[in-house]
């Protein structure tokens, strides 16, 4: 059972996530950030996210071609 | 996003997806068994379908703020892989997707599989072969299809987009009965990459709480400004690659990472001949075989 669980687990990440965390990560501490600064603060963050995007596949790209 | 738009948008994506399917059924029913290869697609369809009958109306017990958070990150994410393997492909660090070589590929797994059947099916690796690619090429479609209809208010119209892709490119397919290796696959990769990233930023950025300038009307800007980006960036690694002394250029068959490790562990060729080496264990796809 536990390994059916863990393989299923495995898929989703897999699915979702992909080859790498990074960009899942970046995309998601943005969110993250972006909800905190619009609720919390009232900053009307929409130029957080684009920004974040453009560098966490920069990063990915960096990472990739580095571990070629 | 005008009805056009969208149909296209998921049109295009979901073509993407089948034509990786169609590659992997047709190497599973070319070689081993076309009865067995139907069984497996037909069950990976039911699984599909169930899918569809439970995510669908769960999407309307959640608020739309909330909906448009998960999905546009989801999406975003997506998209992101996808423009990563674009990019490098483009700009040389990786081999093209190369459908044929996949179905050679494939097609050397195949006749180097044993045979042998269970629960009722004859060639039970022909089953699992197709069940797995339609399955996992399935689910994108769905994503796809149910995520950018219902954040538009059109289902139907997405569901449509995704229905007429997958008959188009399958009718294909039977009538040439080879992969279709001419299709574009990195430039439409490439294209959709731009899209799901900039869709899932838009409606991510949305559902946690952002009112974007001009509305709608920002994804004008978005979507141009992303491409331009990843333009950019193939422009840049391709400088790069260029001004590398060619014994610290990796060759195109090498993995621009993990990407190219399959679920099997096996490092996956993405150009050359196939090799008995390289072969994914009976019933596996290679990450190359995989959505995305």
């Amino acid at each position: 059972m536990s390994r059916w669980l863990r393989s299923f687990g495995a898929f989703w990440y897999d699915f979702v996530v992909g080859d790498d965390w990074r960009g899942a990560a970046v995309v998601a501490a943005a969110l993250a950030l972006t909800a905190l600064l619009v609720h919390a603060a009232g900053v009307n963050a929409w130029w957080l996210l684009p920004v974040a995007v453009v560098a966490a596949l920069g990063w990915t790209l960096r990472h990739a071609i580095k571990a070629s | 996003m005008n009805s056009a738009a969208l149909f296209l948008t998921v049109f295009v994506a979901c073509a993407v997806e089948a034509v990786e399917a169609l590659t992997i059924v047709l190497a599973a029913g070319l070689t081993r068994d076309w009865r067995s290869t139907f069984q497996g697609m037909a069950a990976a369809l039911a699984v599909l379908a169930v899918v569809v009958a439970a995510v669908g109306p769960a999407l309307t017990l959640f608020p739309l703020g909330v909906l448009r958070l998960v999905v546009g990150a989801l999406l975003a994410v997506f998209g992101l892989m996808w423009l990563t393997k674009a990019i490098l492909r483009a700009s040389g660090y990786k081999g093209l997707h190369d459908e044929a070589g996949i179905y050679e590929r494939q097609v050397a797994a195949a006749r180097a599989a044993g045979t042998g059947g269970r629960h009722g099916v004859r060639d039970w690796y022909a089953f699992t072969l197709s069940f797995k690619g339609v399955l996992l090429e399935g689910l994108e479609v769905v994503f796809i299809a149910i995520t950018f209809g219902d954040n538009q208010g059109n289902l139907p119209l997405a569901a449509l987009a995704a229905a007429a892709a997958v008959l188009v490119i399958a009718g294909v397919g039977v009538a040439a009965r080879a992969p279709l290796a001419r299709v574009p696959e990195n430039t439409m990769k490439f294209a959709v990459g731009v899209m799901l990233t900039s869709f899932g930023t838009f409606w991510g950025a949305e559902g946690a709480g952002v009112h974007w300038p001009g509305n709608d009307a920002s994804l004008l800007v978005l979507i141009p400004a992303i491409a331009v980006v990843c333009l950019g960036y193939t422009t840049l690694l391709r400088r790069t690659r260029a001004a590398t002394p060619a014994a610290d250029i990796p060759p195109q068959a090498a993995a621009a990472s993990s990407a190219d490790q399959d679920r099997a562990g096996t490092t996956v060729p993405t150009t050359g001949p196939s090799t008995g080496a390289s072969a994914p264990a009976a019933g596996s796809l290679t990450s190359e075989e995989m959505p995305r």
